[in-house]
């Protein structure tokens, strides 16, 4: 049902969806939280990564998970698009909904469910195709073969990453000839492509310079109208400056999960006040 | 001194001159041996000049140097070595040896010998002599000299033309009524006695036609044949009359008489037709056509078969196989079969492709035919498939490796897109991996062009009656035996009756399968860059 409905939007993509996607849809209702993470354990064999975490992820809003490294932060937002599945002997309990459907039994197969969430990595990673069939490969897998329409859809998200003014001339060249900051908005226009609703970002800047991290947290900003995000860094700076709810992993716990000014500012638990200060981590 | 020696070996100096002088060893061996081919294989064109050498002995002899080497005398000393020369002075056919040694000690003049023609025949090798008279069905049409030679060159002319005719019609329309017939007798052969009057009578009809039309065929032949009456008479160095029909000869040409230019003209001509002419005497002369078309054709086949299974069998072991020992053991055990000896290949090739693949496809379809084995004998399906089974450790070994470096973040933002293992695997991981698989293909196929042994067994002969590629329908004919430059190499040089005679032709050979196999390599580097410039960030 759920896969009908998404491939007819796919046909009537080229211009209209961004006019869907901007206006106010009376069918998402603005208040109702887009993820909902219910009491959700995580183990790699008999190893705990993840203990009993709950939460709910805003719509249209960026949502940073920040903690040391082990911590579990990645695990969560893997969780999310059950990209943990190919993990051997790995194992979830709990469960996550995404728009009120729960993604292991509601959401039709996994690939619905990717198609719904995006993902972007922290090691940019475009396929070695050219920039044209990178952005085109999401929506050729699920259905889309027309060239015209395929075209709309990459300048759509071209332009969506700010990319298309310094790529237009050469969607037929090598994505791996692009500056490392242009590859990961190629990623990101790659994820979008496919027109999902939550935006998975695994620490997507730690491999790019100052200049491209602050580009793509403008693009963040600017994405957020159209997409949820859920974004996994180390740089508390970054949570700090783009995310509207913020949460602090520690040990595969949830320690604490606010609003960003409110966690770093008066964190309410000792923990997140000495990791935020530096005192660990 | 050992603090000396210390700060030599702690430097590494001692390892880098070491290293340089390995490199240098083997680029040498390698430059050497390509220049020993090289120089071997171009002189066999150059058109030298004949020498006429008057003994002390008495006699002449016309003829070219070929080589000159001392005479074995054990007991005397190295200084008063005396040395003889090697002559090459054709006429098998009247002097028996077409080479003979000649004691410098025993010559009392060499002179380039004006006048003197060389004949290249269709028998017995190169004629050497001096043009007496032109004939015509008996009767006289021109003298010696260089009116003569010009009359005898217009008679060649001719004759040639008539050769082609009868070449064409021996080979591709008596051909054609053979393969028919041949046809015809296996329907007959293959009906039920007394089973049907009708299908019997049709065929013993087109018998008839086909008999019929042999018939025509074979006077018109007999026309053509009547038609070739000129032939030319040659005094030899010792002045005697030998006679030879223009129908046997190939070229008549005076090398003395030749300039630079064409000298050269008559070199490139002479290489042009090696590679495309078929052999003649028993390998011997002529050119390697056949065996160029079944190398390539060989590689081509292998590289079919050989591609998808390798690629195929790579992708399982590392992309879907659960890594533990026995994939291990799997892998251990691919790499050691390419050590296997490749005879052993051969042997296999044998027993199970054409005895027991062969052997069953032959009693199924072709069972009129048997005892007579169609399948069920050597043939370039056979030698190609065992070479695949051979060559597909190294496509395998490449096409792994070339796996193991595709990055696993680029399957992750597949699997991300919502893209399935498979789609991921097709669309993502086996263009990146294109340009391993290609690597593979490369050294597989250097490989096969130059291995011989399993192809003596599987289905490679001294002499192909026929190309497995011809007009008859069904075009190709992978059952059929074939020509490989590697066998022909090991063929002219070891098994020839006329070892001197074939020396040229080892050399010659060899320098063509190197280049062959060069050639080959080329384009499939240039398939590959052209890959890698397509995916890679450097680009140009």
């Amino acid at each position: 049902m759920n896969e009908i409905r998404l491939k007819n939007e796919m046909k009537n993509m080229p211009r209209e969806m961004n006019v869907e996607k901007t206006a106010p849809d009376p069918a998402r209702e603005p208040s109702t939280p887009m993820v909902e993470i219910d009491r959700v354990a995580f183990f790699y064999g008999n190893q705990p990564a993840l203990k009993n975490i709950s939460m709910s992820i805003p719509r249209n809003k960026v949502t940073a998970f920040i903690g040391p490294s082990g911590c579990g932060k990645s695990t969560l937002l893997r969780c999310l698009n059950r990209m943990n599945d190919l993990v051997e002997g790995a194992r979830m309990e709990g469960a996550i909904r995404i728009g009120g459907k729960d993604i292991h039994r509601e959401i039709g197969d996994v690939s619905a469910l990717r198609k719904q969430v995006g993902m972007v990595f922290q090691k940019f990673n475009p396929f070695p195709k050219t920039i044209f069939e990178n952005v085109a490969y999401g929506p050729t897998i699920h259905g889309t073969k027309d060239r015209n329409a395929l075209s709309a859809i990459v300048e759509k998200s071209l332009r969506a990453t700010a990319l298309w003014d310094e790529v237009k001339d050469r969607l037929n060249d090598s994505a791996l000839r692009l500056s490392g900051g242009q590859q990961q908005r190629l990623c990101i226009a790659r994820a979008i492509a496919v027109e999902p609703e939550v935006l998975l970002m695994d620490e997507p800047c730690s491999a790019l310079d100052p200049l491209a991290t602050a580009r793509i947290e403008e693009l963040m900003v600017e994405l957020k109208r159209n997409y949820t995000i859920v974004i996994v860094t180390h740089n508390m700076q970054q949570a700090a400056r783009i995310a509207d709810k913020t949460g602090f992993l520690l040990l595969g716990e949830l320690v604490e999960f606010g609003p960003t000014e409110k966690l770093f500012t008066r964190p309410a638990d000792q923990r997140t006040e000495d990791y935020i200060t530096g005192r660990f981590g | 001194m050992t603090h000396m020696f210390k700060g030599v070996w702690k430097r590494g100096d001692l390892f880098i001159w070491l290293a340089g002088v390995g490199l240098a060893l083997s680029l040498i061996m390698v430059a050497g041996l390509l220049l020993a081919i090289f120089i071997n294989a171009a002189t066999f064109f150059w058109p030298a000049d004949l020498m006429r050498i008057s003994l002390k002995s008495g006699g002449t002899v016309i003829g070219l140097k070929t080589g000159r080497e001392a005479i074995p005398q054990p007991e005397t000393p190295e200084a008063s070595a005396r040395y003889r020369l090697q002559i090459k002075q054709g006429n098998r056919d009247v002097t028996g040896a077409d080479f003979i040694w000649i004691d410098e000690a025993d010559i009392a003049r060499v002179e380039k010998a004006e006048g003197a023609l060389i004949v290249e025949r269709r028998e017995w090798g190169d004629f050497y002599g001096l043009l007496k008279e032109v004939r015509e069905g008996g009767g006289q049409v021109a003298g010696g000299g260089a009116s003569g030679l010009l009359t005898l060159q217009e008679k060649m002319e001719t004759a040639l033309a008539i050769h082609a005719e009868i070449d064409d019609l021996t080979k591709s329309d008596i051909g054609r009524v053979n393969y028919k017939m041949e046809k015809n007798r296996l329907a007959m052969a293959s009906l039920k006695p007394g089973a049907d009057d009708q299908a019997l009578a049709r065929l013993s009809k087109e018998r008839k036609e086909l008999e019929r039309h042999y018939q025509e065929l074979t006077a018109r032949l007999q026309v053509l044949r009547d038609k070739q009456v000129g032939e030319a008479v040659f005094l030899t160095a010792d002045e005697r009359e030998i006679s030879i029909p223009l129908a046997k000869v190939i070229q008549v040409y005076e090398p003395g008489a030749l300039g630079a230019v064409g000298r050269i003209g008559f070199f490139l001509r002479k290489a042009i037709d090696f590679v495309t002419d078929d052999p003649r005497e028993s390998n011997t002369e002529g050119g390697v056509f056949p065996a160029i078309f079944g190398t390539v054709m060989m590689v081509m086949i292998m590289s079919l078969l050989v591609t998808p299974l390798g690629v195929v069998a790579a992708f399982y072991l590392r992309e879907y196989a659960h890594q533990g020992t026995m994939v291990s053991a799997v892998r251990i055990a691919v790499n050691n079969l390419a050590g296997v000896p490749s005879i052993v290949f051969g042997v296999f090739g044998v027993g199970f492709f054409i005895y027991f693949i062969g052997g069953t496809i032959d009693q199924l379809f072709y069972a009129e035919k048997l005892p007579a084995p169609t399948f069920g004998t050597g043939g370039i399906l056979w030698a190609s498939l065992t070479m695949a089974l051979l060559t597909v450790p190294v496509v395998i070994v490449s096409t792994e490796e070339g796996l193991a470096s595709v990055a696993g973040g680029l399957r992750e933002a597949s699997i991300a897109l919502g893209a399935t293992k498979f789609e991921t695997t097709w669309r993502v991981v086996l263009p990146a991996v294109m340009p391993s698989i290609l690597t593979g293909l490369i050294l597989a196929m250097a490989r096969a062009a130059g291995e011989v042994a399993p192809l003596m067994i599987t289905g490679v002969v001294k002499l192909a009656p026929s190309l497995p590629v011809d007009g008859l329908f069904p075009f190709v004919h992978l059952e059929r035996k074939f020509m490989h430059l590697g066998f022909h190499i090991y063929d002219v040089g070891f098994q020839s009756p006329n070892v001197d005679a074939a020396r040229p032709m080892v050399f010659t050979t060899t320098l063509l399968l190197v280049v062959l196999v060069v050639l080959l390599n080329l384009a499939a580097i240039w398939l590959r860059n052209r890959l890698r410039k397509k995916l890679s960030a450097s680009g140009v």
